[in-house]
């Protein structure tokens, strides 16, 4: 049977309980919540005066309702050392999501730690160290001074670049400016680290470099933008599922055509009528059903073009669209770059560096070098010829009357982990900066985020571009101390089969050494260490929620606090920056992350001291913050753009709608922000110019893709599932998502499952050069024949394992262009029997 | 009364443990404060045993539509034609769902096609050979399931609900 948690009733919120401000800490969408806590003696009751909403709770209530919330919504938790009931539910006031809760957000209350009612019990309470085999226990003192002295003595014998970290820049979750710049402060401010990483890919580099060397920063317009525009081009992006509230309460409304009253008001002067969309994903998505349901077939066009081959599509969308001359003509002329620059010698195959892949330039010599025709780009794409051009005039033929046709550029994983992901953001840039959609109502060229953003930390300039391959230097046995700062490479990082393997080894060598020194000979502890590094040993360091794959390598773990545990500041997909208040203690001794970053300085200043290295000792000064909001004014405040004006009791005043970075002044005690950014046509660029980039196709750009492509029979495309925040972290102890995914889906399409001979359920195993893993055969019709769809990053199957080494010339991984061959394992096993395989696309009745 | 006192720190114990027994906790404790009251407060909701068809109603694979526990709570009765996990009568067919979704309260269509509940307000799906399990969607449950009884006559009885329906604290009003 499906898992039901036969409950029956839950406590009702008192009229008196308290209140604080929530933004959901999954996803990039940032919806508004609240948290109510009472004491867990108390109970409101169902008259209008005795619980919080003022509604008669001994009546049904209807559909939308404010006044109801799921057990999932439901906890008991400790609050200043007491149990309190809370129950964290959407805000309706909230102009993110109105109310509406996702399947991961509406799961906030049942996901955090609970001793009374044992939920997330994995959570780490303590420090934990390596000792008589196995972790154990200790105090924050002991193991900081362990670690200050490990990491002291390696960087003494190998410089800071002895010193690797893979380090979240993320908001929301554990993230957050206070976090980053905790981080940010010990590694890029009293050290200059350069061997570093960040959470999801194997460098310290952007995901989206293309853009913002044009002069685009990537989140660019507002939420509300998708209620305005008359098309939105979607790419590499499943928005019902991973933005869910944003598609739900922003684009669906004018795919219905419900938003043509507002599009009047706020821009009289042309014509509107209902959004169209054009989706460019080789799989049919559950977003391409549902943007079928809601405008209908007509109205929206799905480009399931052959993987990897986006690049192509865009250089002939813009090649159609510039030869039709569907641009705008004043804006290209008056705030981008007019003269062509000279081509790198190695055109086309090169940039002019490793560290600029693409070719920066006019108008007119992107035109030029990205010519490509519709024929051309259907044979590569597979894409029929004419719905290319159907895509180009729905994206920029101008509407009746000559205006110009306002189109949502958006888009996401699909090319960021995709094929030349440097030239392929370029291409899609070119589209809409030359369509005039930048900075402009109904417009904006956006990626539509994993997590909410939460980055303010000292220069990173010392890092270097491209920046160093941190997982092959670890493989090839460099470094010898690892700092990790909730990232999990066993579950999210390519070619994990081999990182995994060596980690291994490498931190299994260390621990062998520390188990033969007593735990209170702290110098010979450190010396065993220190002795096992030299042999190619490796010292691992994990800052965790809760304990992690990698974690199983590591020597010491340090446990770290949540979002709600901590006050916490993320901004979110259209820049809203939102205080998540404190609503519950911390897991036993778990310390918000800037708060452990301080402690880390602490120590190694206090050790460096020891040591008579007082100069350097003395970088390790200024981390004397006794709380989160210390971290947030010595950082956020000082240094962000705007970061003046916002403190946490403005925040607290902005409540759920907070404001949209950048803060630009205070009027009358409330934030101002910018709904829009590049309204005025001033780019981020020295010159304010923005750049077209000169890119043109290249085929399957990382090293080894189109070998793998020969060898093996199946695209192992991969993604997330709506259930799923990020790799499971918390969701791996959640009953709900676990009976729904006790395995990773495979999506097959039904013709190559009885090719291999295997039904729905049934335990399959990914396998190619680089490693193997495994997967739950989930039956798609719709899935092309040869092409599977597999869940990422989850515990109980890593598709990283089969993802090649290869990565761009920026070290951006390409998990999506994978192949291999799949061959049958098991029949289904006992915890897959009871599943449903049906159809994920919702039918109407 | 010392006795009574040790009822209360039992049930707040209880309470505190929790799982479905938090919610059993509640009820326990409200009826153990109003000491009044002649009997105490029991450990969950009372279900009524309400008869809602008999099997001679039911046609394969046409939801029969039933209202439980209450006039304000619709669902409907089905015979799948198959024997399913919780299903009800000789032949293990019958099984019974509220209809209202329980992501935001929207009313679920039958789509005998597949035998799934699907909603209009934001495509969640629910299978009802699978206990009400959500193939996709945005609820954080799976579709409340009746717990059905069918007597000698035929009758089929529902008497109870294995999740919280939705837009209600408590599944009996």
């Amino acid at each position: 049977m499906a898992y039901k948690r036969q409950i029956d009733r839950l406590p009702i919120i008192p009229a008196d309980a308290k209140k604080h401000n929530v933004t959901c800490h999954y996803c990039i969408v940032g919806c508004g919540y609240h948290a109510y806590t009472w004491p867990v003696n108390k109970q409101g009751g169902t008259a209008p005066a005795d619980n919080a909403f003022g509604a008669d709770l001994s009546k049904q209530q209807d559909a939308n309702a404010d006044a109801w919330y799921s057990p999932s919504m439901y906890n008991i938790v400790k609050q200043n050392g007491k149990d309190v009931h809370i129950v964290i539910k959407p805000d309706a006031e909230c102009s993110v999501n109105s109310g509406l809760g996702s399947i991961r957000g509406a799961r906030m209350a049942e996901n955090r730690f609970s001793p009374a009612r044992m939920t997330q019990q994995q959570r780490l309470t303590d420090p934990m160290v390596w000792r008589y085999g196995q972790m154990h226990p200790t105090s924050w003192d002991d193991a900081l001074d362990l670690v200050a002295r490990v990491t002291a003595a390696v960087v003494k014998e190998r410089g800071e670049d002895g010193l690797v970290v893979s380090m979240f820049d993320h908001g929301g979750s554990a993230g957050g400016y206070e976090n980053t710049w905790g981080t940010g402060k010990l590694y890029f401010g009293a050290m200059k680290v350069k061997n570093v990483r960040i959470h999801n890919r194997p460098a310290y580099n952007s995901e989206v470099h293309g853009t913002r060397d044009m002069g685009i920063g990537e989140l660019n317009n507002c939420y509300e933008d998708a209620e305005l525009t008359d098309t939105i081009f979607l790419v590499g992006a499943n928005s019902l599922e991973t933005q869910t509230n944003y598609f739900l309460n922003h684009w669906v409304p004018n795919l219905r055509g419900s938003t043509i009253e507002k599009k009047k008001a706020q821009m009289p002067d042309e014509p509107h009528a209902a959004a169209r969309i054009v989706i460019v994903d080789p799989r049919r998505t559950v977003t391409v059903n549902a943007c079928e349901v809601e405008a209908g077939k007509d109205n929206v066009l799905h480009l399931a073009l052959n993987s990897g081959t986006d690049l192509a599509l865009f250089n002939a969308l813009f090649t159609y669209i510039a030869d039709k001359g569907w641009v705008d003509k004043a804006l290209i002329e008056q705030h981008t770059l007019r003269e062509a620059t000279t081509r790198p010698p190695l055109y086309p195959a090169r940039g002019i560096a490793d560290s600029n892949p693409g070719h920066l330039s006019s108008f007119e010599d992107a035109v030029a070098g990205n010519h490509m025709s519709i024929e051309d780009a259907a044979k590569i794409t597979g894409l029929k010829p004419e719905d290319i051009v159907k895509a180009a005039e729905w994206i920029a033929m101008p509407k009746e009357g000559g205006k110009r046709r306002r189109t949502m550029v958006a888009y996401e994983k699909g090319v960021i982990w995709g094929n030349d992901n440097y030239r392929t953001n370029g291409a899609l840039v070119n589209i809409a900066l030359a369509t005039g959609n930048v900075g402009q109502m109904g417009g904006g060229c956006v990626r539509l985020g994993g997590h909410q953003e939460g980055y303010v930390r000292p220069s990173d300039a010392h890092v270097g571009r491209p920046a160093t391959y941190v997982d092959r230097l670890l493989i090839s046995g460099q470094g010898g101390i690892h700092h990790i700062w909730a990232c999990d490479h066993y579950k999210t990082t390519l070619n994990a089969d081999e990182f995994k393997r060596i980690y291994k080894k490498r931190t299994d060598m260390v621990k062998d050494a520390m188990s033969t020194v007593t735990w209170g000979d702290r110098a010979g502890m450190v010396e065993a260490i220190m002795a096992a590094v030299r042999q190619g040993g490796l010292f691992s360091v994990d800052i965790d929620i809760v304990p992690s794959k990698i974690g199983q390598a590591s020597h010491v773990w340090l446990p770290a606090a949540e979002s709600g545990e901590m006050n916490l500041t993320s901004m979110n997909g259209e820049r809203r920056m939102r205080l998540v208040e404190r609503y519950m203690d911390p897991p036993g001794n778990a310390k918000p992350d800037c708060l452990i970053a301080a402690g880390l300085a602490q120590n190694m200043e206090r050790v460096l001291r020891e040591a008579g290295n007082g100069s350097y000792a003395d970088q390790f000064k200024g981390f004397d913050w006794k709380t989160e909001e210390d971290a947030f004014m010595d950082g956020y405040h000082q240094h962000a753009s705007g970061g003046k004006f916002v403190t946490y009791d403005a925040l607290r005043a902005m409540g759920n709608n907070g404001f949209q970075e950048p803060a630009t002044s205070l009027h009358d005690g409330k934030i101002v922000g910018t709904k829009r950014v590049y309204s005025d046509g001033n780019f981020s660029t020295d010159d304010g110019k923005a750049r077209f980039m000169d890119a043109p196709w290249r085929g399957l750009q990382a090293p080894g893709k189109e070998a793998q492509k020969t060898k093996f029979k199946y695209l192992i495309n991969n993604g997330r599932a709506n259930q799923i925040w990020q790799n499971a972290f918390l969701d791996q102890d959640n009953d709900f998502v676990m009976d729904r995914w006790p395995y990773p889906f495979i999506e097959m399409n039904p013709a190559d499952m009885a090719d291999l001979g295997v039904n729905e359920g049934d335990l399959v195993e990914v396998f190619n050069d680089e490693g193997a893993t495994q997967a739950m055969v989930y039956p798609t019709g719709t899935a092309k024949k040869g092409e599977t769809f597999m869940l990422f990053a989850f515990p109980t199957g890593v598709q990283g394992n089969v993802v090649n080494a290869g990565v761009n010339e920026l070290i951006l991984p390409n998990y999506k262009q994978t192949w291999a061959n799949i061959r049958k394992l098991a029949d289904k096993p006992a915890a897959v029997a009871h599943l449903t395989f049906k159809s994920k696309e919702y039918a109407a009745g | 009364m010392k006795r009574c006192m040790n009822l209360v720190d039992t049930g707040r114990r209880q309470f505190l443990r929790g799982g479905a027994a938090a919610a059993v906790g509640v009820a326990a404790g409200a009826g153990l404060r109003s000491e009044a009251k002649a009997a105490p407060a029991l450990a969950r909701v009372s279900y009524p045993s309400m008869r809602l068809a008999n099997i001679a109603d039911l046609k394969f694979n046409e939801p029969f539509e039933v209202a439980y526990p209450d006039g304000a709570a619709p669902g409907v009765l089905l015979k799948l034609g198959k024997a399913v996990e919780g299903g009800a009568g000789s032949d293990g067919d019958i099984v019974g769902f509220t209809t209202i979704c329980p992501h935001k309260g929207f009313p679920l269509a039958y789509s005998p096609g597949d035998q799934t509940f699907n909603c209009p307000g934001h495509y969640s799906r629910f299978d009802v050979e699978a206990g009400g399990m959500q193939v996709w969607g945005h609820a954080t449950q799976n579709l409340p399931q009746y717990v059905l009884r069918v007597d000698d006559k035929g009758d089929i009885y529902a008497e109870g609900v294995d999740e919280l329906l939705y837009g209600r604290l408590s599944n009996v009003l």
